[in-house]
């Protein structure tokens, strides 16, 4: 069975990891990094509780394998606070009580990121789309979609200061 | 739930890949963005050995318009970045539409038009696009390129004409001249993350207010992508009415041969590729160039 070691950047630390050539991300980083915020749900890229960032764009990382990572860029939910501080779209799902179980949280906020470095003043329908990939059971896309937009706002401002 | 074992290889030229895949034969997968290859593996679909990852391999990325030809769309360019490409929305928003249709935006920063072709769904949402607007796929092959009207490249559910040791490198579109125009409609249950009921492709040509060209194209109602070529009859050589529309709609139902699954009857299949072939047609005539 193939193996190798992975030269990459894991939430802003370099890294070189050894790796099964069969393992998707998903797996990898739950059970060999034991970074467990990254949630695994359908395993067919359906519910999205699985979203990553790759080169700073969202993708579902069980629909990726681990050796795919080799010379590249991923941020999981544990790299989006900086210096102990929350990020605004983190602050915002926690202002706008926009989780419940939380179990597709880290993935909403990952494909948030990933819209507003996009598209920094998304429309409600724009953050929609930018969410379509991700469900949640527990009913709240409202508070989801406001708090994205509050977050934008936010991030908007502390652009212009 | 852990993958089949296999073997993983990163290609760094087309010459390398080709060789490799053709050496492996069916044991061997290409993969781009591995969003249809990785869930294949998973569910036990492909025998894969050996993995060929292509997408490190340089230049096959590029979306490109050139004047007077059409747009040049490389193997590893992304749905999402066709999706918003500005040369790509200006001169064939249809493909736009399209490779807006495909899964979710994880899947479409991953995934790319040709990987979603290859794979071969016959409800694939841009295959029934680019067979209407008649695009040519560009192949690499150690023993020689080759270039397959898109006609030809569909053989059946999951199957294209692609031997071992091709890789797609290119879909090539012949640009919209003036008096031609092209859209894209999928129909199913939910916007986001679901397959196509059916999908309807067209692109026509005018000249004044006479049809002189016509091409429609259903997706999820055959085991490839399937040409309405009745519908087309119907519309070429006639001005644009409400009754031809219809006509041509009645046209493609009756020509298709759908299933009946968890998605939706054959009936109703039917009657959505009637309802859908009208608004494809018509969005094409409005858009026109």
């Amino acid at each position: 069975m193939g193996k190798r070691v992975i030269k990459f950047t894991l939430n802003g630390v370099e890294r070189d990891e050894y790796v099964q050539d069969n393992m998707t991300m998903v797996d990898f980083l739950r059970k060999q990094m034991n970074l467990t915020g990254t949630k695994r749900g359908c395993e067919e890229g359906e519910c999205g509780a699985c979203t990553i960032l790759l080169d700073g764009r969202a993708v579902a990382s069980c629909m990726m394998l681990a050796v795919e990572a080799d010379g590249h860029e991923i941020v999981t939910i544990e790299g989006v606070k900086k210096d102990g501080v929350l990020h605004p779209v983190q602050k915002a799902f926690i202002d706008k009580w926009a989780l419940q179980c939380g179990f597709c949280t880290p993935g909403m906020i990952m494909s948030a990121l990933s819209l507003l470095s996009e598209n920094p003043h998304p429309t409600e329908h724009e953050i929609r789309e930018g969410i379509s990939g991700n469900l949640c059971r527990c009913t709240g896309y409202a508070k989801i979609v406001e708090a994205i937009d509050a977050a934008a706002k936010v991030m908007a401002k502390e652009v212009a200061e | 739930m852990a993958l089949p074992v296999f073997d993983y290889t990163r290609a760094t030229s087309l010459e390398e890949a080709s060789k490799l895949a053709a050496e492996k034969g069916d044991k061997a997968v290409l993969m781009a963005g591995g969003t249809d290859v990785i869930l294949l593996i998973h569910a036990k679909a492909i025998p894969a050995e050996l993995v060929i990852d292509i997408k490190e391999i340089p230049g096959l990325d590029e979306i490109k318009y050139v004047e007077g030809e059409g747009m040049h769309i490389g193997a590893l360019a992304k749905l999402f970045d066709i999706q918003s490409s500005p040369v790509v929305e200006e001169k064939m928003p249809a493909l736009c539409d399209a490779a807006r249709y495909v899964a979710s935006p994880q899947i479409r920063r991953k995934g790319t038009m040709a990987g979603n072709i290859c794979n071969a769904s016959p409800s694939a949402d841009t295959a029934s696009i680019l067979v209407a607007m008649k695009a040519v796929v560009k192949v690499y092959n150690v023993k020689g390129e080759k270039e397959i009207p898109i006609d030809e490249f569909f053989k059946g559910v999951k199957k294209t004409v692609l031997e071992p040791g091709d890789v797609v490198t290119e879909i090539f579109i012949p640009e919209l001249k003036k008096g031609e125009g092209s859209a894209y409609f999928k129909h199913s249950v939910r916007k986001a993350m679901d397959l196509a009921i059916i999908g309807v492709g067209s692109k026509i040509t005018m000249d004044g207010s006479k049809i002189t060209d016509a091409r429609i194209c259903m997706g999820g109602v055959g085991i490839t992508p399937l040409r309405a070529k009745n519908a087309e009859k119907i519309l070429i050589g006639n001005e644009i009415t409400d009754e031809l529309l219809e006509q041509a709609g009645v046209a493609a139902s009756e020509e298709c041969s759908p299933i009946s699954d968890v998605r939706a009857s054959a009936e109703y299949r039917k009657d959505m590729v009637r309802v859908y072939t009208k608004r494809a047609v018509k969005k094409a005539v409005e858009t026109m160039a």
